[in-house]
């Protein structure tokens, strides 16, 4: 239809004009930028990290079919199993405190406090500062000589002298629990905004009919608030534990694995080997490595997302 | 708190009228006022120190580590005048605004292509487009270096203008494609029917429409890439070509002294951009965080 009209106004249409009114030039056109740039620098390098991961190539050199070499090795390595370990256990506990902890903060935030939208931008501050840079501001106040907390220790009478300062980055589980910490701080404004933009959907009237019925303060978080919130829920934790699996920059920043490689993520141990190290077979081979649990992580997504076009739907009726 | 005063808030308080005043002290304020204190002290800390000269840094005996007696301007001097990191702060900037721009326009098409054009195979399309964004920077790195290195642009702005909008494109457009389908499809049939094009559609009805959506998504691709840290460190060596991040953390971390002051000065004015940044688009910023996240 738009055709004949162009026609009518133009006496001779270019072929041009006709073309760009053809739907699916128009979309191959218009798909072509995004297409293109997500083809080339994210399929691309996938597959070709994962064939990294079955050749010995290193910085410089392009590497041959090695098999499954990379992957004997790792098995071997317990550095590997380690980082494995570290990385299953961080994104667990820091996951559990950061969604504890931002579920309170949104539950807070959803009461009528002064200042409302003030403080909601406030509390946003931690993500949006780059993490490397609140990393250092970590670094500093874990600092076992001049740091904050080891002088607080001090005058709470904890530690009686320097040479009884804790080493927070110094010994490999308190170098842990500090990373879980700077993360936890991090990951709580992004949790708490999303559950509480999720808390603003929920009717009041809600709460009142539960409270009619004689439901305490606590049955009525129990049975409407977290239902009411499970989609919501499914999808930040999602990508939290995404995004909280494959972190690299804190560890980096604060303690770049160590000490002595005690405290590598999959990701760290990866760039170490690869970039510093010049393996780049081996880290392609740990990179790929995460990627079954990417998947399953994606699949829980995608059912997280179902079941709320289920529920918006179920609620319309 | 009286309903009448906000009428905005009057639908979230709810039943929070029964709740008195000192229980509210007790559960809401003072847990609210802690977790203010603890998400902003790291932020106080970066501050404090930036301004504290060296003899007070490392003596707490004499002077009060939480104040600062005589301020100076010391460290921010010696950052400015004494490292790259002018050059740093030009660098990130010019690849957030390229990358940015770059990426929203990609997005912009992309997203009226699966919503409007409604091709065969929009739908599957999409749903690709959010897998996208969920491959981690973190397993791309390795591979992306063997591409950046064979393409000779490693160490040039180039090898990051190029490769942040692998997460913000697929960011982007699922942002964009909420806007547009919020947009009524009678407008353009009205356009369609007076003998607009496609192209002028998109230009002057669908754009204008969608601006907040353009704001949305362009500061959280900036604030993204100016974030950005795996690929910056992977792909750029000389001192001269870093970004903030990565020349704070490689070059101004010498040996085993650690020059607290000027490290974290380097840390105040990175993060100082982006926060004044946000402080202008808040509202646009949550809604694409959550947006995002309830689409």
């Amino acid at each position: 239809m738009s055709i004949a009209i162009a026609t009518r106004k133009q006496a001779h249409p270019t072929s041009l004009a006709r073309l760009l009114e053809n739907r699916t030039v128009l979309s191959v056109l218009f798909m072509l930028p995004a297409a293109t740039i997500l083809l080339v620098f994210l399929t691309y390098p996938l597959g070709l990290g994962i064939w990294m991961g079955f050749t010995d190539a290193r910085i410089g050199r392009p590497g041959i079919f090695i098999g499954l070499e990379n992957y004997f090795s790792l098995f071997d390595d317990d550095i590997f199993w380690l980082s494995v370990f570290n990385t299953v256990f961080y994104t667990v506990v820091a996951t559990i405190a950061k969604f504890g902890l931002g579920l309170w903060l949104a539950l807070l935030l959803n009461h009528a406090v002064p200042f409302k939208a003030f403080i909601r931008a406030i509390v946003l501050l931690p993500y949006i500062v780059p993490t490397v840079l609140s990393a250092l501001a970590f670094w500093w106040i874990y600092d076992s000589n001049f740091g904050i907390i080891s002088w607080l220790l001090e005058q709470m009478g904890l530690v009686q002298d320097r040479l009884h300062y804790i080493d927070f980055l110094g010994v490999p589980w308190h170098a842990r629990w500090s990373l879980i910490v700077a993360n936890v701080w991090r990951g709580i404004p992004f949790v708490a905004i999303c559950l509480l933009a999720g808390l603003q959907t929920i009717s009041p009237s809600l709460y009142e009919a539960a409270a009619l019925d004689g439901a305490n303060a606590w049955q009525r978080f129990r049975y409407v608030t977290v239902p009411m919130l499970m989609p919501i829920l499914a999808v930040v934790l999602t990508f939290s534990v995404l995004f909280t699996f494959t972190d690299f920059q804190l560890v980096y920043a604060i303690t770049k694995g160590g000490p002595l490689n005690t405290t590598h993520l999959m990701a760290t141990l990866a760039f170490q080997r690869a970039i510093p190290g010049g393996d780049l077979g081996q880290g392609a081979a740990i990179s790929t490595a995460m990627i079954p649990f990417l998947v399953v992580a994606t699949l829980f997504s995608y059912y997280g997302l179902q079941r709320r076009k289920w529920q918006q739907g179920a609620r319309d009726d | 708190m009286t309903e009448a005063v906000r009428p905005a808030l009057a639908d979230s308080t709810g039943m929070t009228y029964l709740d008195r005043l000192p229980r509210r002290v007790v559960t809401v304020y003072i847990p609210l006022a802690l977790f203010l204190i603890i998400l902003l002290f790291p932020f106080y800390w970066m501050g404090v120190t930036t301004f504290k000269p060296n003899d007070e840094l490392y003596n707490y005996s004499d002077h009060n580590p939480f104040w600062i007696d005589s301020p100076t301007l010391q460290n921010i001097r010696k950052l400015l005048f004494e490292t790259d990191y002018p050059q740093w702060l030009l660098n990130t900037m010019t690849i957030a605004v390229c990358a940015t721009a770059l990426s929203i326009f990609a997005s912009v098409l992309a997203a009226y292509a699966i919503t409007r054009l409604r091709f065969r195979g929009a739908q599957t399309i999409g749903l690709l487009i959010f897998l996208a964004y969920l491959v981690p920077p973190s397993i791309l790195f390795i591979p992306l270096s063997i591409l950046v290195y064979g393409m000779g642009i490693f160490d040039t702005n180039w090898a990051l203008i190029l490769t942040y909008p692998t997460f913000l494109i697929p960011f982007c457009t699922w942002l964009l494609m909420g806007y547009f389908r919020s947009i009524p499809y009678e407008l353009e049939e009205c356009a369609l029917i007076d003998g607009a094009t496609r192209i002028q559609i998109l230009w002057k009805i669908t754009l204008p429409l969608a601006v907040p959506g353009l704001i949305s998504a362009g500061i959280f691709a900036f604030t993204l890439s100016w974030n950005e840290f795996i690929y910056a460190l992977a792909f750029l060596s000389s001192t001269e070509q870093k970004t903030v991040p990565v020349g704070v953390l490689t070059e101004l971390v010498e040996g085993d002294l650690y020059h607290w002051g000027s490290l974290m000065a380097g840390a105040l004015l990175g993060s100082l951009p982006v926060v004044i940044f946000y402080s202008f688009f808040v509202e646009h910023y949550v809604s694409s965080l959550t947006g995002a996240v309830k689409e």
